[in-house]
Formats: C-alpha cells, structure tokens, sequence
C-alpha cells in the first residue's frame, strides 16, 4: 500500500470537501431557482476524480462527462470560477459560453466536461496520443459512466489505446444508474472492468467510496502508463447521492437508498475515520479544510450571484479563432 | 518553380512540405501508410486510393495507421489538436461522417466557442467526396453542405492541383477546425503547381473566367464542368462569369456580389441534393443581398433529391453535366 505523506492526506480530504460543498451547494442553490439550465451532480462519488487526479501534473490530461464538476475541482480548475460558469456569468471559466456541461480549462489538462455520452473516449487517445510525442511522460484519463461504458466511442477508444499503445487510462464510473436505468441491466457482463480482455488491457475493480483503495489503483494505472506499459480500465464502483440530473425525482431508487450509503460508505466519513484513528490526522485539522472549504464555496455562490452576464457583442466571439 | 502534377499529387506535396516543416504535423487514417501488423510491405496502400502514398517511409513515427474505427481515430485527432499537434486525419468517404459526426460536429466545432475562447483544435479532416465512380448510395455524397451549416468548422474544396496544394496548406496551418473535401475524380487532374510551398488564404473566390452577361457561381469539380458549358455559350454569343468559391465556410460574399452586380442574371451549380445546399444558400445571399440587381429568376443546378444511383445510366443523369448548365445559363440570359 502506498504511503501518503501528513499533507497528501490533507490536501485529499481538501479536494473532496471542497467538491462535497459544491456539489451540496449547488443542489440547495438549484432548488431556488437561480441556476440556469441542466446540472448533474457529483456528489458520492468524490474519490474517485479525486484519487486520480492526485497523481497527475497540469500536462496530463483528463476528459469528463456531463458530472464533471468533481473532476475540474481535481484537475485543479478553480471553483470560483467554475459556480460563475454555472451561473452563466462573464467571469466563468468559459465565460458564461459553455455552463455546467462544458466547463474546461486546457492550461490546467482539463479537455472538458461534455454533454455526449462517451465523447471524451477518442478525445483522450489524441491527448495520450499527443503525450507520447511529447515525450515527457505525460498521459490522459478518460472518466465516463456507466451510461457510456455501452457507447461505441468508448469501446473504439479502449481499443485504439490498445492498438496505438497508448498512456492511457479509462475509468468507468460505475455509480449504478444511467439516467434512470440500472447499470445491473444496461451492462450485459457482470462488471464493465470484464471487457478489458476484449482491449488487451487489465481490467481493474475498486471500491469508489474508499479513496485509499482509488488511490492505489489508480497509482498503479497511472504509473504504467508514463513508463510506457499501455492502457488501463478501471472500473470504480459507487452511487451518485442526487439524481441523474437536479429535478430528477429518483423513483426508481431503492428505499433510503442513498441515506444509508451516506452513513454506512460515504468516502469522506471513511476518510475522516480512518486518518483520525490511525493518529495520522487530528480531526480538528479535518474541521478547519471543512470550514475553509464552506467558505470558500459561500463566497463563489456571493460572488457568481453578483457578477456580471456576458454582453451582446460575446454572442458573436470566439467561434474561430479566426474568420474572414 | 510551376511544372504540370495532377491534384492527388498536389496534396501529397503539400502534405510532405508542411510535416518537413513542422513536426507536429501528424497523418493518420485507414490504410494511410498500409500493411500495419501484415506480413507483406508497410506503406502498401497509402490511403486506398495512394494519395497518402511515400510518406511513410520518410515519415514512419508520423503516419499511423488506424483501425476501422472513425469515431475512435478523428476523436483522438481531435483530442490530440487540442493538446497542441496538428493532426491531418483522412476520413476515407466523406458518406462515413455519419459514424463520426458527433466528434466533428460537437466536439472539434464547439471547443473554442463552449470553452469561452481558451481553447483551439488546428485538426484537418481530408475526405473524399462526390459522385461519378460507379459507388453507388454510400460512396459518392458530397454533404459539404452539413459541415458548411456548422459554425466552427471551415469547409474546403480544391477544383485544381493548383488549390488543392495551397489550400490544403493554409488548412494545416489554420488554428480552427477545417474539413478539407477532394473530389475524388479530380485526382488524376493535372495543372501547374509550384514547387515551392504556398498557402492560399481561405474566403478568397477564384474567378476562373470573366463574363458580362451571366454569372456561374459553383464550386470543387462542377468548376470544370460550368467551364465546358461555357465554351459552347460563348459561341452562342453569350459570356459567363465563372466563379469558384474555393471555400464555403468561410464564403467570399464579395466576390459573388460584385458579379451579380455586373451581370444581374444568375446560375448556381452544385452537384449536392438542392435541399438546404450550398446552391439554395447562395441563391438566398444573393435574393437578400443584389435583389436590385437581378434582370432574372435565379436558377440552380444541382443532384435531384435522390440518393446516388448505382448504374451509370442514372448516375450520369444524376450528376449536374454542361448540357443541364447551358440550359439554365441560355433560360437565365434569355428572361426579361
């Protein structure tokens, strides 16, 4: 098992607070009414974007889904910014031009969040395509769902990663629905990690509520793509706490579902737990990163509340990056 | 220095010249070297019909090869523009976007625009277009008018080797997503082409003939064919203008406009369906733009609304030739 050092645990738990407190914010947020269009939380399933994401450098890349906001906070995309682009606001990462679906940030590895299902499979191979030219070890995580693990252009991808040999890594967010539609029948084998063989790659399963377990995998993963080993599937199993999107009202969940997850599994719980009773982490130090990170969620929301909107004149800019 | 090579050769030429010039130009497509993992000789094929043919050998870590995977491998060329190379991916057929469309359309078209101008994706997607191979349904459609309707996208259609060297030149070295259409029975045509490497600007018509009295707006192979048409009008006393529009997106209004304006009577020819086309496009241009202008309805020549046929018998028919272009362009001159 790998060791963590006092401020890897620290900014971890960091990580997953401050996704936590977005994503909960955003939802009480949504409900008001003052968020604009569709919203997909991440909630429940921070361990995952943020047991990966660890062990990238700002010239990896990641590609995300239509849930990405987890993903951008670990890739490093500021959050201030990111609620401003929720809000549709000038001062957003993409300017008020892309919102919840479409937040990225390449100087950061971030290829986007995306509103296609399985659209960032192929988009990863030409990043991890583009890292082995480079030739300075970088490599590209493909996140999708479970949704997506079904679409062509993840199983074209997994196979061309595999052809092209490329550094890598797909991580099949397992977190039990597809919208409305159970992974348990969406998915013809018992796990999506089974289809590895059929890429010439292997195929992972890991307990997405335990970072500690994500983290390895990961490692793993990561570490034989930059030395040249080729393509991985992870397959991280969880459920998403919210629905499929804010105003779902989850029928199809089992009873108490996901109150009984937040109690018995939720990864942060885990986490505080853990490092508390192993003495690595007072939980007073885990208090401070808790308020830390509710404040600095209030101020994104106080802030993307009262920045502006985008002007007219942006409708028309930014299509080319030049157009006679 | 100017020597007579055919069209195929031209992209061949530019595609050597500008990998020389810069390494993060990459080739990749089905077969584009040929013979990966066969027991028999790499660059066997060079694209199916060779376009791509003797890059490999100088370029062997820059021609790759990829499964029949289109979604897969224009995605990763995609990816990999984003991430700072400049990929020149051949889609075979351009009747195969139908099995990749989502990563030109949503992706590549949208980054800059859905990523607030913090991103760009210098991706050239080469393919073949256009009837007249005895293809048949799937092999022969033009569809330069879908990428056309895509904001994001920039569409390019050589009609000579001369163009399609420095128009395929100028889509490698362009930041914004260009899908750079060849017809693929101009590859054995041949025309002067420089030596030397050059770019032509895009949004930049070509008036391949001067006329005063009708305007031929058309584009990629239907150029030659409104040229033979001319010809014999020009006997019959009447002079057209012929204007290659070189690119659809973007499109040289200008051009276009001040011709209208010199001959007031119009033909568009376009060997698309009439739908929604590039034909029915420029025909709207110019009723919004040079109504004042016209001395007669405009007329389009185009494909009919059918898929294309199979036996040569039909395809002959479907395909707009000289006879139906000299019929609309005598109809226009004769109106009052």
């Amino acid at each position: 098992m790998t060791q963590l050092s006092k401020a890897q645990l620290l900014q971890a738990y960091r990580t997953m607070r401050t996704i936590r407190e977005f994503e909960e914010r955003v939802h009480a947020e949504f409900a008001t009414g003052t968020i604009p269009g569709f919203v997909h939380l991440y909630a429940g399933e921070e361990a995952s974007a943020t047991g990966f994401c660890m062990h990238l450098r700002d010239d990896d890349y990641i590609a995300s889904t239509h849930r990405g906001h987890g993903h951008c906070i670990a890739k490093g995309v500021d959050p201030v910014e990111m609620m401003a682009e929720i809000y549709g606001k000038a001062t957003g990462s993409c300017r008020g031009k892309g919102g919840s679906m479409h937040i990225a940030d390449l100087s950061k590895g971030m290829m986007g969040a995306n509103g296609i299902v399985g659209g960032g499979g192929p988009l990863i191979c030409g990043a991890a395509l583009a890292a082995k030219y480079k030739k300075r070890g970088g490599v590209g995580i493909c996140f999708f769902g479970d949704g997506a693990s079904n679409q062509g252009t993840i199983l074209e991808a997994m196979n061309l990663a595999s052809v092209w040999d490329l550094p890598a890594i797909f991580v099949a967010e397992n977190n039990g629905y597809a919208e409305s539609t159970s992974s348990t029948w969406s998915v013809a084998c018992d796990n999506i990690a089974d289809r590895a063989s059929a890429f010439g790659m292997p195929g992972v399963i890991v307990d997405g509520f335990d970072f500690f377990a994500v983290h390895e995998a990961a490692g793993e993963a990561v570490r034989r793509a930059r030395e040249g080993g080729g393509p991985t599937l992870v397959e991280v199993k969880f459920m998403r706490y919210y629905g499929h999107f804010e105003g779902d009202a989850e029928t199809y969940r089992g009873p108490n579902e996901v109150e009984k997850l937040r109690h018995e599994k939720d990864c942060l719980l885990r986490f505080r737990n853990r490092v508390t009773s192993s003495g690595e982490v007072q939980a007073s130090e885990l208090d401070v990163i808790d308020k830390d990170a509710l404040a600095l969620i209030d101020r994104a929301v106080a802030k993307a509340k009262a920045d502006p909107k985008p002007k007219a004149a942006d409708l028309l800019t930014d299509v080319y990056v030049s157009y006679p | 220095m100017a020597r007579e090579i055919s069209y195929q050769q031209a992209i061949n030429e530019a595609l050597r010249q500008e990998m020389e010039r810069d390494p993060s130009v990459l080739v990749m497509g089905e077969d584009n070297a040929g013979g990966e993992g066969s027991p028999g000789e790499r660059d066997a094929w060079g694209g199916v019909l060779g376009v791509t043919k003797g890059l490999y050998p100088k370029f062997p870590d820059r021609v790759l090869d990829t499964p029949i995977s289109e979604s897969g491998f224009i995605g990763a060329a995609i990816g990999a523009a984003a991430a700072g190379m400049r990929p020149v991916a051949e889609l075979m057929f351009v009747d195969f976007m139908g099995v990749c469309f989502d990563q030109i359309f949503n992706q590549a078209a949208k980054f800059k625009y859905m990523f607030g101008g913090k991103a760009q994706t210098p991706v050239v997607i080469r393919t073949m277009v256009g009837a007249g191979l005895r293809a048949a349904g799937q092999h022969s459609q033009m569809l330069v008018n879908v990428f056309t309707h895509i904001p994001g996208l920039k569409v390019v259609c050589p009609a000579t080797p001369y163009d399609a060297k420095g128009l395929l030149i100028q889509s490698i070295r362009d930041n914004d997503p260009v899908i750079f259409c060849e017809h693929k029975l101009l590859y054995g045509l041949k025309g002067d082409v420089p030596e030397e490497s050059y770019a032509i600007p895009f949004g930049e018509a070509n008036v391949v003939r001067e006329g005063k009295d009708v305007t031929i707006v058309t584009f990629g192979r239907m150029v030659h064919l409104s040229n033979e048409a001319t010809a014999e009008l020009a006997k019959a006393g009447i002079q057209c203008e012929v204007i290659d529009l070189r690119t659809t997106s973007p499109l040289d209004e200008d051009t276009v406009l001040e011709s209208v304006a010199k001959t007031g009577r119009v033909v568009v020819v376009d060997e698309s369906n009439p739908r929604c086309s590039i034909a029915s496009d420029i025909s709207s241009l110019i009723a919004m733009k040079a109504f004042g202008d016209l001395k007669a309805p405009i007329e389009m020549v185009t494909a009919p609304h059918t898929p294309v046929p199979f036996a040569d018998s039909l395809e002959d028919l479907y395909i707009p030739g000289p006879a139906k272009i000299r019929g609309a362009v005598e109809r226009v001159a004769r109106y009052h």
